[in-house]
């Protein structure tokens, strides 16, 4: 693969067009070197046998139709690994950025991954603790779950990730062989070092790899960033039988960067001038998530997303809603009534939560009082709703209750400090403190028995 | 023809062109590459033809050869599906992992069924006898459940010029040859091929008769859904589609079930696989996955083998259906293969219609949705193909084309409801958007089978729910405490309707599945509790708040779990406390 092509006959955006190229393949990467000696690197997206579309990652600016030489490299993009990657900072495309050097690997691996065949994988049980009665409790973190944080912008969701990657505990081992991967797309700097410094504050920072394109960065590294990621944390929890929660942060930006690259490509949008391949591409990360046969490793993923105007229904998170197992939602005026963690209990849900707690995994009374909880706090909203209309005064002595049973709730259940954490036990107990505020004849969800011995 | 090669000309992700190859045919199966990757021709212009391959597509070079079939996409039909797992284009996953590990690798073509297990075939036919097409010749015990029948395929009929003795054999022997009119002799062995967009030959449609009992009680009461029938359940995330995809799956009363995760969650098909091994059929005792075959195309798969998963799981069920069997298909979800529809058009750079969807979407869910049906097979049999499919709209909009379209082909519509779900109301069907066209239909059958009581029962159980709705509006501006007795009673009655007979729990022993005859008695408690207190506020001026401390509601609220399937003799004491009723 020595061949080398002299200049380029189109230029648009971050694409280049080559003509006349030989034995080319679909997918892989090209290196382009400037007249000044800087390298580029790029990927064929188009080929046909008149020319070949390459995208270049790190953009085009600089470039004309004659100073560059491109070389084929034959392969698709593949990535260094190995146990030395612990600790380390990369760019958006897998480079080390810390100054230590390249890594040693003893594998490349293809970034895009390949699908687990669902006859391999092992349907994820075990209880992961976060620390954090509204996620403990009520949507439950589960090992091998992909479990996103649907938040806006100005709402704590950096803080929240944080707390949960130093806090997550797995029930059997305690913090064994446990990793942490951050990939970090178009954020801005400050969000970067403030995971970097609490990483370190924590301790955290030698049990993780980062992965950094900030909002700086070229747009199409943006859309490897996960990739390498994801592929990163495949790869210690399938060679090295590690524990990995893979976090990932803007997915929005992700998206915004597919949708800027897909219009360069003038392909045809769908909702929003998003690209009609939007669920599959996304699909494509999130999958990545889960355990298999054979490994006592897995990959546990919490994207974070800013839904643009507080909107669930925006393409971003309503895709993102059909492929993830479930989702925290963060709510503005929670997070306005000063209330940490401001996780908008009702539409959260953890679609892996009934088969991982219980008796056998959290506490037996997890199932029915997180029941309760829901059936109750669906009820405050309605109280709430009819206490507006014709003021609290007027209501009966059970919807005071229940008022009573809603502010406490937000305030003692889902609120708790920055860095307080919770065991399982301790949450159920608050959360029985609270269903006491409600008369034993309104807590339908919960069986007689488990009553008797708790109420 | 197979010598004739053609060369890729030019690669754009899951579509690859070809040039100068004007022997492909429009929807002809081909191979790609080095790699023999499967591909579909689906547009042939001018001198290219453009190919659709259902594998991933990175590495491969211009100019390797493209092979030619000369047949359109097929499956492979024959024993040892049942009780499987399958990719969008029927390739075992099981045998996937044993050939490349826990991630799926590309070019692997490992053939559908086991060609080297002997099977104990029992011969049914005999030499000279004339055969029809689809004639059964021969009978297999393929799993505990099904006996798979060989049956000749729907496009030969003759005379049987040999046959083998009853015995054992594989999927290669041939075990039959059958001389056709025109005097061709045929061979028939064990499997037999079929186009998957080709709908599988019937002798003619019979009515819609017959319920698909559920034991799910929104729907076998308020909703059903008939043999033969089509249902939609659209959803936004988080309602529970999935969820009620696999409590049909469970507990329907068909004889085999297929379940295509199409575009969907890797772990839910684990879960289908791990519950459903352990669960038992309430109808035979037998583990569940002898009477299940699912196809998983998860939605990281490629995203062509996607859009074909459909047409390979109704294909595999019409095969079933041929032999008088009554499947059930559950998609989950269509909206993921319209999504793989858009996408391979948008690579096609097709105009697009509504949101960027092809404007042949409808006619192809059309299409998809009217191979369901109740038919009189070719060999004179009576078997039924009933499709539920899932709907996932964008943003929970059912005004979406996906919903819309999927609406105008189906008679049954469960539409799930955000507010129900995030109040733990499940199954979230909200009785007042969702509805049913076969309940005229299946009316004789509900009578001779459960009782003329019964759909009397459910028109005012329905009427019940519509008048809480209409009081909703005013309770939600004044409060409830103003309305009358009578109304307050209402409320009352329709409260002990939703949580004691819409809402059922999937994790409960006695409420997971409910047979019908105790569904009908549920009903009739309910309404005899409701007759029985309206007298009760009208004869004797007794305050509903009087009623409820009694406690009579909450008993009734509770017989979903107090009273086992099997001891019905247990409502007697239920009604005899409704009697006993006094203040």
């Amino acid at each position: 693969m020595s061949i080398q092509y002299m200049g380029l006959q189109d230029l648009s955006g971050s694409l280049v067009v080559l003509e006349g190229i030989k034995g080319a393949s679909f997918d892989e990467i090209a290196e382009i070197t400037l007249d000044s000696g800087e390298k580029r690197t790029g990927r064929i997206i188009e080929l046909n046998e008149e020319f070949a579309v390459v995208q270049v990652f790190e953009g085009t600016q600089g470039i004309s139709l004659e100073n560059t030489v491109t070389k084929l490299t034959g392969k698709p993009l593949m990535m260094p690994l190995s146990k030395e990657i612990l600790g380390r900072t990369f760019d958006g495309i897998g480079r080390p950025m810390d100054g230590l050097g390249p890594v040693y690997y003893d594998k490349m691996m293809d970034i895009n991954g390949k699908p687990m065949n669902p006859v391999a994988r092992e349907y994820p049980r075990s209880f992961i603790q976060t620390g954090i009665s509204a996620i403990d409790g009520l949507a439950t973190l589960i090992k091998g779950q992909k479990l996103p944080i649907f938040s806006g912008n100005g709402m704590p969701h950096d803080n929240l990730a944080v707390q949960i990657a130093t806090q997550a505990r797995i029930a059997d081992e305690e913090g064994q062989n446990f990793a942490i991967v951050f990939g970090a797309m178009g954020v801005s700097h400050d969000v970067a070092n403030y995971f970097t410094s609490m990483f370190e504050q924590t301790g955290a920072l030698n049990r993780s790899v980062m992965f950094i394109n900030t909002s700086s960065d070229p747009v199409v590294e943006r859309t490897l960033t996960p990739r390498c990621a994801l592929t990163a944390a495949e790869y210690l929890a399938f060679e090295h039988n590690m524990h990995v929660l893979v976090i990932l942060t803007d997915i929005t930006s992700y998206c915004e960067a597919l949708r800027e690259i897909s219009s360069s490509k003038q392909e045809i949008p769908s909702r929003k001038g998003y690209p009609g391949y939007l669920y599959s591409d996304l699909a494509s990360l999130y999958e990545r998530a889960g355990m298999i046969e054979n490994s006592s490793g897995s990959v546990t993923q919490i994207p974070i997303l800013t839904m643009p105007n507080d909107d669930i229904t925006h393409p971003i998170p309503d895709l993102t809603g059909y492929i993830t197992e479930g989702q925290i939602v963060l709510d503005r005026a929670l997070s306005q009534k000063n209330i940490y963690p401001p996780v908008s209990v009702l539409p959260s849900l953890s679609r892996l939560m009934k088969d991982g707690i219980g008796e056998e995994y959290t506490t037996e009374d997890h199932p029915e009082v997180s029941n309760q909880l829901f059936s109750a706090y669906a009820k405050v909203q309605e109280t709430r709703a009819l206490a507006s209309v014709i003021g609290e005064d007027e209501l009966s002595e059970t919807d005071k209750l229940y008022m009573k049973f809603g502010q406490e709730f937000e305030n003692k259940f889902v609120g708790q400090g920055r860095s307080e954490n919770r065991s399982i036990v301790q949450t159920m107990d608050i959360a029985w403190d609270l269903l006491r505020i409600l008369p034993k004849s309104e807590l339908d969800r919960i069986s007689p028995e488990m009553l008797e011995k708790k109420y | 023809m197979t010598d004739r090669k053609a060369f890729i000309y030019g690669i754009n992700g899951p579509v690859v062109t070809v040039k100068n190859a004007p022997w492909l045919m429009m929807k002809e199966m081909v191979f790609v590459g080095d790699e023999r990757l499967i591909g579909e021709v689906i547009a042939i212009h001018g001198d290219s033809t453009i190919i659709q391959v259902y594998e991933e597509t990175s590495g491969v070079k211009i100019g390797e050869p493209v092979e030619t079939t000369g047949a359109p996409m097929s499956v492979t039909l024959g024993p040892g599906l049942i009780g499987n797992i399958f990719d969008g284009i029927e390739r075992p996953l099981r045998t996937i992992k044993d050939m490349s590990g826990a991630f799926i690798s590309r070019g692997l073509r490992p053939d559908a069924v086991d060609m080297d297990k002997k099977w104990e075939v029992k011969i049914t036919a005999q030499k000279g006898e004339e055969v029809t097409a689809c004639a059964v010749i021969g009978e297999i015990q393929e799993t505990s459940i099904i006996v798979n029948k060989v049956m000749l395929p729907p496009d030969v009929s003759g005379t049987i010029e040999e046959i083998v003795p009853s015995g054992s054999y594989t999927c290669k022997d041939v075990i039959c040859k059958v001389k056709t009119a025109d005097g061709e002799i045929k061979e028939i062995k064990l499997v037999q091929e079929w186009p998957i967009r080709t709908p599988r030959p019937n002798l003619k449609r019979e009515p819609i008769s017959v319920p698909l009992v559920t034991g799910q009680r929104v729907i076998d009461i308020l909703f059903p859904l008939a043999k033969g029938g089509t249902a939609a359940i659209p959803g936004g995330f988080g309602t529970g589609k999935t969820m009620t995809q696999h409590q049909l799956a469970k507990w329907s009363d068909a004889d085999i079930i297929i379940y295509i995760g199409c575009g969907e969650r890797g772990n839910e098909m684990t879960q289908v696989l791990e519950d459903f091994s352990g669960l038992t059929d309430p109808k035979s005792g037998q583990p569940l996955m002898n009477r299940t075959l699912l196809i998983a195309n998860t939605s990281n798969m490629p995203v062509a083998a996607r859009e074909a998963s459909i047409y390979t799981g109704i294909t595999l069920a019409e095969y079933y259906r041929d032999m008088g069997y009554h499947v059930a298909i559950m998609a989950d979800s269509t909206s993921r293969w319209a999504e793989a529809l858009r996408e391979i058009s948008g690579r096609l750079e097709e105009m697009p219609a509504e949101e960027g969807f092809p404007a042949y979407l409808p006619s192809r869910l059309s299409e998809f949705y009217e191979r369901a049906g109740y038919v009189k097979t070719l060999n004179g049999n009576e078997g039924s193909v009933t499709l539920i499919g899932a709907v996932s709209p964008q943003g929970g909009d059912f005004s979406e084309p996906v919903t819309q379209n999927t609406k105008r082909f189906t008679r049954c519509f469960w539409g799930l409801d955000k507010s129900l779900a995030y109040a733990r109301h499940y199954p979230a069907i909200n009785w007042l958007t969702s509805y049913s066209e076969y309940t005229d239909d299946l009316a004789p059958w509900y009578n001779e089978n459960v009782s003329e009581e019964f759909l009397p029962a459910r028109n005012e159980i329905v009427r019940i729910l519509r008048e809480e709705s209409s009081l909703m509006d005013i309770v939600k501006l004044i409060g409830a405490d103003v309305l009358p007795e009578d109304q307050k009673l209402v409320l009352e009655i329709a409260r002990v309707i939703r949580i004691g007979i819409l809402q059922q729990n999937a994790y409960h022993m006695n409420d997971t599945y409910v047979p019908l005859s105790k569904q009908f008695m549920m009903i009739k408690v309910v309404l005899y509790l409701y007759e029985k207190c309206r007298k009760l506020v009208a004869e004797e001026a007794i305050p509903v708040s009087l009623i409820r401390e009694s406690g009579i509601f909450e008993t009734v609220i509770k017989i979903k779990y107090d009273i086992e399937n099997d001891k019905l003799e247990k409502f007697d004491d239920i009604f005899e406390k409704i009697d006993e009723l006094e203040f």
